[in-house]
């Protein structure tokens, strides 16, 4: 697979790790009344889709920057590639 | 029919005639005490000692494609005991005890074939690690033998000890693994339970099921609406697709994992040899044919394939412990998927959801675990309560901080 690095162009995907669901940049609230349950959630349930998965890759052989992917888990076709840092801000994460 | 040499040498002297199918093509009844959703070794098996050992009656398999033709039949056959930890170790002892009298129970060759598994030792903490595996095993009552390089040397005289970063220091065997027939083991249980009375139904896809109040009362699928006392959920690999249409989510991931398999040669590897250190793992089918796989791509996948990365690193493993492998062609690859547990541990057990029980999370340890799967799968169906040695899978060891992690690797399925 290439995975196509919105700074550095077409990687290879060896060059990166990979996390899992890009839902997990948002980490629960610690004082929510239900934050146990929210946390075993986070921690331990996965939606693992078989289509679209949005998935956060890390660049660990080359610039170390944190990517969410879009990829078609039935195919392998990824389809779009961005920064986790624009993802988390758009989605309001650390307001 | 009973199978036996008798009756072979009878059926080859009135020309083949008198053979039956092995099992009945039947429709669907339109209700079940027990539908089983997945017609694999382990759904297979469940059927089997459902009707067997726990004297159920008005059993359905319901199989989306055809018998064999899932992971049962896409896996690389080894079969051994040799887990640490409490959770586990009983229940594969249990389930290598199965398999060592599995052929005479199901009258079916399934080729089971205690050629041993050996796991090699690199440095002083491996061996450490695995004197103490060793003994967790004796004290389940598996076998564990610790060997030299000598002994390895004189068993296994072609694998290089001498590999600079990855030298043989030792071995850990379990005498009593193996390899067995794969598709021999789909074929027997479908079999055996289909004389039990089963009903295996194949080309029958389940599209939802019917949960009425909290309770689950059957299944719909491609070829109608089945009721059902109890519906077993047993599809490992899709078990995420498959619960979600229950409006469950999972502490699963679906991972792929890549197998080989070289031209046939004569017998040179007698027995399993796994070198985890380099991600490599190998045996020799009965056909001749080299089986040896490695780690898994790591990424989320249905797909049924993996990528070129991890065919080098598995290649390069081979090459480094086994540099005859160098010589030898490859005849086939290819990806099965599977589901990948937050601990890297199975889970067999109740839902929140009544009359609906699942079987999963089997990682890339599934085919092993067919037998023992299948029965206390079948103990937890008919009596509602777990096997004495499958207590631990359950749903809420996540939640509880009891996870049964293997290798402490925490809650990170592609490490595990």
């Amino acid at each position: 697979m290439i995975i196509h690095h919105p700074l550095l162009g077409p990687r290879d995907a060896s060059e990166f790790t990979y996390l899992g669901d890009a839902a997990l940049i948002h980490r629960p609230d610690w004082e929510a009344e239900d934050a146990l349950d929210q946390f075993i959630d986070y921690g331990y349930l996965r939606s693992n889709p078989a289509g679209l998965h949005r998935e956060l890759w890390f660049h660990e052989g080359g610039d170390r920057s944190w990517l969410v992917v879009t990829r078609d888990t039935t195919t392998h076709e990824i389809t779009k590639v961005e920064l986790a840092r624009d993802v988390a801000r758009q989605e309001g994460r650390s307001k | 029919m009973r199978y036996s040499g008798l009756r072979v040498i009878k059926e080859a002297l009135t020309g083949h005639k008198g053979w039956k199918p092995a099992w009945r093509d039947v429709e669907p009844k339109s209700a079940y005490d027990i539908v089983i959703i997945g017609g694999g070794g382990h759904g297979l098996a469940t059927a089997y000692y459902l009707a067997k050992i726990y004297g159920q009656k008005r059993i359905a398999v319901l199989e989306k494609g055809w018998i064999g033709g899932g992971n049962v039949g896409r896996n690389t056959t080894i079969i051994r005991s040799n887990y640490l930890l409490d959770g586990n170790e009983p229940f594969y002892e249990f389930s290598l005890k199965l398999w060592e009298g599995l052929e005479q129970d199901l009258n079916y060759n399934a080729m089971v074939s205690q050629r041993g598994i050996l796991n090699l030792i690199h440095t002083d903490a491996q061996r450490d690690a695995f004197i103490r595996r060793g003994n967790a095993m004796m004290l389940n009552g598996a076998d564990a033998d610790l060997l030299t390089t000598a002994q390895i040397k004189e068993r296994y005289p072609f694998l290089n000890t001498e590999n600079p970063r990855f030298p043989i220091k030792g071995g850990l065997a379990q005498h009593r693994g193996g390899t067995v027939r794969h598709d021999a083991v789909a074929w027997g249980y479908a079999r055996g339970a289909d004389r039990l009375g089963v009903d295996i139904i194949q080309n029958c896809e389940v599209t939802g099921f019917l949960i009425e109040n909290g309770t689950c009362t059957g299944v719909e699928t491609s070829r109608g609406t089945i009721k059902a006392g109890k519906v077993a959920s047993c599809v490992a690999g899709s078990s995420s697709r498959v619960m979600a249409k229950a409006g469950m989510r999972l502490p699963i991931e679906s991972h792929v994992l890549q197998a080989f398999v070289s031209e046939g040669l004569k017998p040179v590897l007698p027995g399993v040899i796994t070198f985890g250190a380099g991600h490599f793992y190998c045996s020799q089918s009965d056909k001749g044919g080299l089986v040896f796989g490695g780690d898994l791509d790591g990424y989320n996948s249905y797909a049924q394939r993996g990528n070129l990365p991890v065919v080098e690193d598995v290649c390069e493993g081979g090459m480094a412990i086994f540099p005859m492998l160098g010589r030898a062609r490859l005849l086939r690859m290819w990806g099965g998927i599977m589901d990948m547990s937050m601990d890297g541990s199975p889970i067999i057990d109740k839902t929140h959801i009544d009359g609906l029980y699942f079987n999963g999370g089997w990682c890339y340890g599934g085919f092993k675990a067919t037998p023992a799967s299948g029965y206390v799968y079948a103990h937890l169906l008919a009596r509602d309560e777990p096997h004495p040695t499958a207590t631990a899978y359950r749903f809420d060891r996540f939640n509880r901080g009891l996870m049964i992690d293997e290798k402490g690797m925490g809650n990170q399925p592609n490490l595990h």
